[in-house]
């Protein structure tokens, strides 16, 4: 039976019209392979070959590319949210309950966004540790690093924007204690407290403007940084890897 | 799987056939291998395979979390209506935690962007560049220098009574103190006195942080009084 599927399979590669949508035959030779990574619109940021210490579970644990993964299931899942999100008052609220009884599947698709979310925070939080830890910031990795921190702002945001869009009690005193802290800013804390409520209470400008950075301005800065942060990872020779990790460990 | 897929595509790659400054020679030495960080993997399929072995072990647990952990939905937002306490989001509320002792200035604006600052410089220090260990040369007048900055930030913390940050920072100072003292070479304390200034730093403010949002989660109620998760409250 696996040699049946192996040779459809095989049989499917060789085919003209596989070949016309990887540009490529069958990834058998490291020629091919490398192909296969450099010359896919989805992969040419990764290196064509990575070090064998740096494949290691314990090297980076996954948190980088696990990080990315949550932030495209959260872009997926939240686009599924938009279509039944109305950001007023107090739809906003009416729409929650619509997911929870009425949407098929919509406690899940809430579910799923609300948990990637918050993982989304603790895997990058976790992964800049790590990667300290392992003196990942070193150069040349000096500027990546710096990256990293602005990654880590986007993230507090999205997640911070996305928390007012449920309008219920727990939104709206979260970000109530959370925009008040901006008023201690000298001077300017009460006119920047204002702009981004866009009044002086979190009310419906608010909600809106908190949608807005929710769903346009923050994921596009995040996908433009997550960009430029891969594309570091690899011109910056890749992952960092240490002498010690020669102990053979796995 | 026919005769042709069997070619070996690992370790074949080996440092001298690669095309990267892997040698330099100076006068009179023979040439010298530096790059000693080991051999290279083909991505594909090395690389590829496990991140989506990874993916796929993530979206499983994701799921199964959904199914069974429905996110929150309180009462409508009522401006009129505020719940004692308000808390912010669980990572914010570290910060929070901090309002409780300083003014808003300083715990809302002046030690969120100086941990953003802090955070930014790191690579750019040759001391957290180089990494040697904290208790190398100089070690006692930089055991001066660490009391010196110690005692006035305990003194701070606790004139304003900030003892959930006093108690973290109290454990990693004697840590600090303790790796001094010994003469240990291996194990956790060997390891310790190998650790640079960068290092006790930022598990400084690991431990902080951390403490600070479990607190701030799980053991503050109405007024922000201490309670127990499990519902009784202290006083």
């Amino acid at each position: 039976m696996a040699t049946f599927f192996n040779n459809a399979l095989e049989n499917l590669r060789a085919t003209q019209v596989w070949k016309s949508i990887f540009r490529r035959g069958p990834a058998i030779t490291n020629r091919t392979r490398s192909v296969a990574v450099f010359g896919n619109l989805f992969l040419h940021w990764l290196p064509v070959k990575v070090r064998e210490k740096s494949l290691r579970v314990r090297a980076a644990y996954y948190l980088g590319s696990l990080s990315l993964l949550l932030f495209i299931i959260l872009v997926v899942t939240g686009v599924l949210l938009m279509f039944y999100y109305h950001p007023a008052v107090p739809n906003a609220y009416h729409d929650m309950k619509d997911l929870r009884f009425v949407v098929s599947n919509g406690v899940f698709l809430r579910n799923m966004h609300r948990i990637g979310a918050h993982l989304m925070v603790l895997l990058v939080f976790w992964h800049m540790f790590h990667v300290f830890y392992r003196g990942g910031y070193k150069p040349p990795h000096e500027f990546n690093w710096v990256v990293g921190v602005v990654l880590l702002l986007l993230t507090l945001f999205l997640s911070y924007t996305g928390y007012l869009l449920p309008w219920d009690q727990l939104a709206f005193w979260a970000v109530t204690v959370g925009t008040n802290i901006i008023s201690a800013m000298p001077i300017i804390g009460g006119k920047v407290r204002f702009v981004a409520l866009g009044g002086n209470i979190v009310g419906e400008n608010a909600l809106l403007r908190f949608y807005v950075l929710h769903v346009v301005i923050l994921p596009l800065l995040a996908f433009f940084f997550i960009g430029v942060h891969f594309w570091r990872v690899q011109k910056d020779g890749g992952l960092t890897v240490r002498s010690k990790d020669d102990d053979g460990k796995k | 799987m026919t005769e042709k897929n069997k070619i070996e595509s690992g370790f074949s790659s080996d440092a001298e056939k690669e095309p990267r400054r892997i040698v330099f020679i100076t006068r009179n030495t023979s040439a010298k291998v530096v790059d000693e960080r080991g051999p290279k993997l083909m991505t594909y399929p090395h690389l590829l395979v496990r991140e989506a072995i990874v993916f796929e072990v993530l979206i499983i647990a994701m799921v199964l979390i959904a199914l069974f952990w429905d996110a929150p939905l309180e009462q409508l937002a009522n401006p009129l209506l505020t719940p004692n306490p308000a808390k912010a989001p669980w990572y914010f509320l570290g910060l929070q935690e901090l309002l409780h002792f300083f003014p808003p200035f300083v715990a809302g604006i002046l030690i969120p962007t100086m941990v953003v600052v802090a955070l930014i410089v790191i690579p750019y220090f040759h001391v957290n560049v180089e990494g040697k260990p904290l208790w190398g040369e100089n070690r006692s007048k930089r055991l001066g220098i660490v009391i010196g900055v110690l005692v006035p930030l305990l003194i701070v913390l606790v004139v304003f009574d900030a003892w959930t940050i006093i108690v973290p920072t109290a454990l990693v100072a004697a840590l600090l103190l303790a790796s001094y003292q010994s003469k240990a070479t291996s194990g956790w304390m060997g390891a310790l006195r190998t650790k640079p200034l960068s290092w006790w730093v930022m598990t400084w403010f690991i431990a902080t942080a951390v403490c600070l949002t479990v607190v701030g989660t799980f053991f503050r109620g109405p007024g922000w009084s201490w309670v127990w998760p499990w519902g009784t409250h202290a006083g």
